[in-house]
């Protein structure tokens, strides 16, 4: 009872106060289920979307995709979300030749989990793009890592033989080096070291270059990601 | 008729400039601290709030008499909760970019004290139509502050507007700006000027009393 209630607020049943409130979580509810239905598709083929555009990226010259999952010793296209997976996704061009691999990789950064995509070619050994998909890096700062065009071309032709390494800036030298970001050496040094995690989990499971799956039903390659 | 109307129209403006819930009731800081970093996350953040205000003083004022006195207050965040997932669905799949940079700031809609207290304080003692132009008024306002200070910010801090660059390469970024001390920098300076102005209305008005009284005695 607060001193501010109006004087005349009159006893009511507790009855009716809560069937006043049921029937306000009831209308509620079903509210959000309505408009959880409505955006749901615009919600997951805009996920799809993000995936996709993400993958040609990192892999350039790739027109078509197909997700693969490392099962008992191999990998093997699939279509389906299962939970806790470790999906790749397989680029390949127009005729369905081989390209390159886009990795999913996440690791700590400087404030959170930095989830970020690159694409890997396995008979040259080498890293084509990045792509950071998630971040929480500070403003103007840490989230360089994907607004400094330098750092995001450092890994356009990056050997990961042996591994890769950070250097600062304006010492790159070998193929397999990074140049970090004046300023954000935590969060860019985070980067390389989930890309290099990331390939040592994956260099064991990738078949021989040449063996790769071949690209499945690329009609309906759009549709996979779902 | 006339006289409606110049009511509805004060109760829109007063929540715009003389009762503006960030620069003079200092409401609602934690969205305006926090995603003020750039003018369209500001902006974005606005129009989730301008939507959940006005849906639910709209509803609140509707409904006044069906809800019971005891049970307002729940009564109140459940109609407010439900306007905030709406908004954070229709962003996530209109606009996925800004809803990213607004991560849990939007669901936090809901804890903004200045919504709750304008269905408290307004829209459950007053007519639909009032509560409506209450709400659209207090949304403004909380939006220009929002905006000004999302602009203010991007401007020194990026050296952009809507992410378009307004300096050209040369331009040194004053980071600090989009990092959480520049927002308290700025709307600490932008508080310092709203009271500054309010102070020299007042001295102003002083003046011309002492001055027709002046006039009158002589």
């Amino acid at each position: 009872m607060s001193p501010d209630k109006p004087p005349e607020a009159p006893a009511v049943s507790s009855t009716r106060l809560v069937l006043t409130l049921a029937l306000a979580g009831l209308v509620s509810g079903v509210a959000i289920i309505g408009i959880y239905e409505v955006t749901l598709p615009t919600i997951t083929a805009n996920k799809a979307r993000e995936l996709r555009e993400a993958v040609f990226k990192v892999v350039p010259g790739v027109t078509q995709m197909q997700k693969l999952v490392y099962k008992n010793g191999e990998l093997v296209p699939t279509t389906v979300t299962e939970k806790d997976e470790q999906p790749v996704y397989g680029g390949y061009d127009a005729d369905g030749s081989f390209i390159g691999y886009a990795i999913p990789g996440a690791g700590p950064g400087f404030q959170d989990i930095i989830g970020l995509l690159y694409g890997y070619k396995p008979d040259q050994k080498v890293v084509t793009g990045m792509e950071i998909l998630e971040n929480r890096e500070t403003p103007g700062l840490g989230d360089k890592i994907y607004k400094d065009a330098e750092f995001v071309a450092n890994f356009k032709a990056l050997s990961v033989e042996p591994e890769i390494i950070p250097v600062k800036k304006g010492k790159k030298s070998l193929p397999n080096e990074v140049d970090v970001i004046t300023g954000a050496t935590i969060s860019s040094k985070a980067v390389v070291r989930i890309i290099n995690e990331t390939h040592t989990t994956w260099s064991t499971r990738l078949p021989q270059p040449g063996s790769e799956p071949l690209m499945t039903k690329p009609e309906q390659a759009a549709d996979e990601t779902k | 008729m006339a006289r409606n109307e110049h009511e509805a129209y004060e109760t829109f403006i007063k929540g715009i400039w003389r009762d503006n819930p960030v620069f003079v009731q200092v409401l609602g800081m934690c969205p305006m601290l926090a995603v003020t970093n750039s003018a369209i996350n500001a902006v974005a953040m606005g129009g989730a709030t301008l939507f959940v205000l006005v849906g639910s003083s709209f509803l609140v004022a509707s409904f006044k008499q069906w809800i019971p006195k005891q049970v307002r207050i729940s009564g109140f965040i459940i109609i407010i909760a439900t306007f905030v997932t709406v908004a954070d669905y229709t962003l996530l799949a209109l606009v996925p970019k800004v809803h990213k940079e607004l991560g849990a700031f939007i669901p936090l809609i809901v804890a903004n004290c200045m919504i709750l207290g304008r269905q408290e304080a307004f829209a459950s003692r007053n007519t639909v139509r009032l509560a409506v132009m209450d709400a659209l008024g207090t949304s403004g306002g909380f939006m220009v502050a929002l905006f000004s200070l999302g602009a203010i910010r991007e401007i020194l801090g990026n050296g952009s507007l809507f992410g378009v660059d307004l300096f050209g390469e040369h331009f040194e970024p004053w980071v600090i700006m989009i990092l959480p001390p520049g927002g308290f920098l700025t709307l600490g300076l932008i508080l310092l000027f709203f009271n500054w102005v309010t102070q020299q209305k007042d001295k102003f008005i002083e003046q011309v009393a002492e001055a027709e009284r002046v006039a009158s005695d002589g």
